[in-house]
């Protein structure tokens, strides 16, 4: 599935208010009459105001998003008619998408190789060749199959938090550096162990 | 225009020519519903002229009358049950198979085939829709909004349930639309309830809220932050609630008089238990009269005895609690405070669970009846006014599409916030196909049986091209109340598909459009008819009854008390001649008033007999 956001920077962003015609500051909305405008192309860290890099800080992303949506969501229009409560569904609706993509780690990574224009293995039908990784994430599954007991699950689950952050490390590095073969390599060991973590919190029984 | 300036991050204020009416705040509830308003950041309820701000959610249909809604509604129900709908909430958006599961409903008055739509209700020759009964009870409270303040009401923000699926909550905005009134916002209860404690000023962290109503539990994690409220996972049980803590007493009762129950008699009992239950958030025991089928036995109700027979299914609240808790990857240490919801969060045994597992005194200063309402009307206010409130939701059930072999599969996962749109695309599987039939589904589980039909559509007009070649592109798109709109399109033609959308429990745009013609013609929607009906209904009932126990008793009656009762029934029989509401109350009242030594005589009498441990047969005649 796909959120529907627009992904490539527009070219020509409008200047001038649809409403009143003053000059916008931003293209989003006018800071003379507070109408807001069509949503304007951005990517989804412009649309929160943020740096493109895979490091974010959970804080930071979370103060951005309520920012943003403090200002676009379809309650603030709710007196101002149908016509500008329906470009703030819009908005609002790429402002969670924007929030929804960069909150969550591997969706991050993907999100960002697909905007350097190096979608992921698998994502585009191509199929992982990577020997050395598929021989690890063999080990890990064995591991998981061979864990019995709550003690032998509790000490899996906290050598995969482990794991987890050091892959996150490196894909910061990674992609600060443009390295998008290793953010690539990194963002397949991401997918793997996030879905390996999903079956042990089933088999602990802590999904529901 | 306008130069105007505001404090940075508050909204300006909207521009209005014309006065759009008031915004009032209705908590449309399975047992009750109230309404309520907001100025100046003051929420009050808006009551009757009795003070009472509760409206039992029942609606009666006599013969002839318009229909009526509340407290009367209540009162006829023991009479003709036949003729009275209460707890339409339950059947909003559902079709009659999900009912019958319910239980406890009037489900042998439910009409509609399984996979037949949102079931009807038969009574006498119509055939009501849940849509238009809760219409009903919109219109009353829109009715008492006006009468209290004064002016007209024409916009409402009106609560849900976190976990209402797209079906339930389009039968809500349907049901308001039939009303006249404007939806300002679908609130989610538990939000509401936040509000109410203002917990949009400087709290922050994570809250529980947790909602045990009359026919509904719901427990809701919130997380808030500078006043912005975010649902971060709801769960809950659509037919667990207070009224079930009624049956397993009533049950308990009937068992220990044994003998055959008719069925208006588990109706008085039920009232029984319930009047128990209350009683007991005060005492420590309380003995119960039941006087039915012309046989008085008294049963002793302590609070442990209660207690043991409603643990479980308190317990099951506790474990949807727990369930919520784990989806979000949250120990109940975390939480910076726990609100009730609800008259059922009255029963001690309820709160002294709720302590326990979460470890902490829940927020319960605010009338659990009422904080709901309270929570709409800052909503309402904020929304026409203005405000710095901000209320972000999700999606409480996953979205999904039905696939091959009967699996779903999930478009949009719940708990993701809204409003949120995404895309499927599909393609054909035979050369030239120009159709496709499209299932949505609204659940978690994996079969398509186990999860809510929402809509099927079929796409037509699909580019004639070789099988695989066409992308059809499948839009999701769910709007800041929860409410779900699907769109299609030929991706390499850019051809927009036709969407025929069947909601599978909702009503279809012909037949709600048929119901407001209906509404508009009907001059019976007039709120002063509705109360005269009203008050002409109650001062009959009381008029019939006393003379029925007149002639049963009428040997307790003082020579003075005979006089005075009987110059209050002639004061009422010329009242209700006439056309004047007030007058019919106020005689009504004064009927009441001078009956009351005779209904205390009565109720002596009956308890002495029923302790000497003899079987009265009476006639069924109570005050
Ligand atoms: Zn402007």
């Amino acid at each position: 599935m796909t959120a529907i956001t627009p992904v490539e920077a527009a070219a020509g962003t409008p200047t001038m208010c649809r409403d009143c015609g003053a000059t916008l500051a931003e293209p989003a909305l006018c800071g003379a009459c507070g109408a807001l405008q069509p949503l304007p192309s951005l990517d989804h860290f412009a649309r929160l105001g943020l740096a493109a890099a895979y490091g974010i800080d959970p804080a930071t992303l979370e103060r951005a998003y309520f920012a943003q949506q403090r200002r676009f969501h379809p309650d603030r229009f709710a007196a101002r008619g149908s016509r500008q409560k329906a470009l703030a569904l819009a908005h609002a609706t790429a402002i969670n998408a924007a929030y929804e993509t960069l909150g969550e780690p591997l969706a991050r990574a993907r999100y960002l190789l697909e905007r350097a224009g190096q979608p992921l293995p698998g994502d585009d039908g191509r199929t992982v060749g990577d020997p050395a990784l598929l021989m690890e994430a063999m080990a890990w599954r064995e591991a998981l199959a061979e864990a019995a007991t709550a003690a032998d699950m509790a000490a899996l689950a906290e050598r995969l938090a482990a794991a987890l952050d050091d892959v996150r490390d490196r894909l910061s590095r990674a992609f600060d550096g443009g390295d998008l073969a290793a953010a690539t390599r990194e963002t397949l060991r991401l997918a793997y162990l996030d879905k390996l973590g999903a079956e042990l919190k089933r088999k602990r029984g802590g999904a529901s | 225009m306008l130069l105007e300036i505001h404090e940075p991050g508050e909204t300006p204020l909207p521009h209005t020519g014309d006065d759009p009416g008031l915004a009032v705040g209705i908590d449309l509830g399975t047992t009750n519903s109230l309404v309520a308003i907001s100025r100046d950041g003051r929420p009050e309820v808006l009551r009757d002229g009795r003070g009472r701000g509760l409206v039992p959610s029942v609606v009666a249909y006599l013969p002839g009358e318009a229909p009526i809604v509340g407290e009367v509604a209540l009162r006829v129900m023991s009479d003709e049950p036949g003729h009275v709908i209460a707890s339409v909430k339950r059947l909003m958006g559902r079709g009659v198979a999900d009912v019958k599961t319910l239980g406890g409903l009037t489900a042998d008055r439910l009409v509609g085939e399984a996979g037949a739509g949102m079931a009807r209700i038969a009574l006498g020759e119509q055939l009501l829709s849940p849509v238009e009964v809760s219409a009903e009870i919109l219109r009353a409270l829109k009715g008492r909004a006006e009468l209290a303040l004064g002016a007209g009401v024409t916009q409402a923000v009106i609560t849900v349930p976190a976990y209402f699926d797209d079906a339930a909550r389009s039968a809500t905005r349907d049901a308001a639309r039939l009303a006249g009134l404007e939806v300002l916002r679908l609130v989610n209860e538990p939000t509401a309830a936040a509000l109410a404690y203002g917990l949009d000023q400087g709290a922050e962290g994570l809250y529980a809220i947790y909602d045990l109503g009359g026919g509904t539990f719901d427990i809701s994690l919130l997380k808030l932050e500078k006043g912005v409220f975010q649902v971060l996972a709801t769960g809950g049980d659509a037919a667990l609630g207070g009224d079930d803590m009624d049956h397993v007493l009533a049950e308990a009762m009937l068992a220990e008089r044994g003998g055959a129950i008719a069925q208006d008699e588990i109706k008085a009992a039920l009232a029984a238990a319930r009047r128990a239950k209350e009683a007991l958030t005060e005492q420590p025991a309380v003995d119960v009269t039941l006087d039915l089928g012309g046989t008085i036995s008294v049963h002793r109700v302590t609070a442990e005895y209660f207690d043991a027979l409603a643990a479980p299914l308190v317990a099951r609240t506790i474990t949807a609690c727990q369930a919520v808790l784990s989806d979000a990857d949250c120990p109940p240490t975390d939480l910076a405070g726990v609100v009730l919801v609800g008259g059922s969060t009255r029963v001690p045994l309820v709160r002294r669970a709720v302590e326990r597992f979460f470890g902490r005194a829940p927020l319960a200063d605010i009338d659990p009846d009422e904080v709901v309402a309270l929570g709409a009307a800052l909503q309402a206010e904020a929304l026409t006014r203005g405000s710095d409130t901000l209320l972000l939701d999700v999606v409480p059930l996953s979205l999904g599409l039905e696939t091959m072999g009967g699996l779903v599969e999930k478009v949009i996962p719940r708990n993701t916030p809204i409003p949120v749109s995404r895309a499927q695309d599909f393609t054909t599987y035979k050369d030239g196909q120009t159709a496709m039939a499209i299932h949505v589904l609204q659940g978690e589980r994996e079969l398509v049986e186990q999860n809510r039909s929402l809509a099927r559509f079929v796409l037509s007009d699909i580019p004639p091209l070789t099988a695989g070649a066409a992308r059809i592109r499948v839009a999701f798109a769910v709007d800041a109340d929860g409410l779900l709109t699907v769109s299609a399109r030929e991706a390499t033609t850019g051809h927009e598909a036709h969407v025929d959308v069947k909601p599978s429990y909702g009503l279809s745009e012909d037949d709600l459009t048929a119901m407001l013609d209906a509404a508009f013609r009907n001059a019976r929607t007039d709120n002063l008819a509705r109360l005269l009906a009203e008050a002409r209904i109650d001062g009959r009932r009381l008029a019939e009854a006393i003379s029925a126990a007149v002639a049963v008793d009428g040997d307790l009656l003082t020579e003075a008390d005979r006089a005075a009762l009987d110059a209050a029934g002639r004061r009422l029989d010329a009242a209700l001649d006439g056309d004047d509401r007030d007058t019919i109350r106020d005689a009504t009242e004064a009927l009441e008033a001078a009956s009351r030594p005779f209904a205390e005589a009565r109720m002596d009498r009956n308890i002495r007999e029923a302790l000497a441990g003899q079987s009265v047969s009476r006639l069924a005649s109570r005050l």
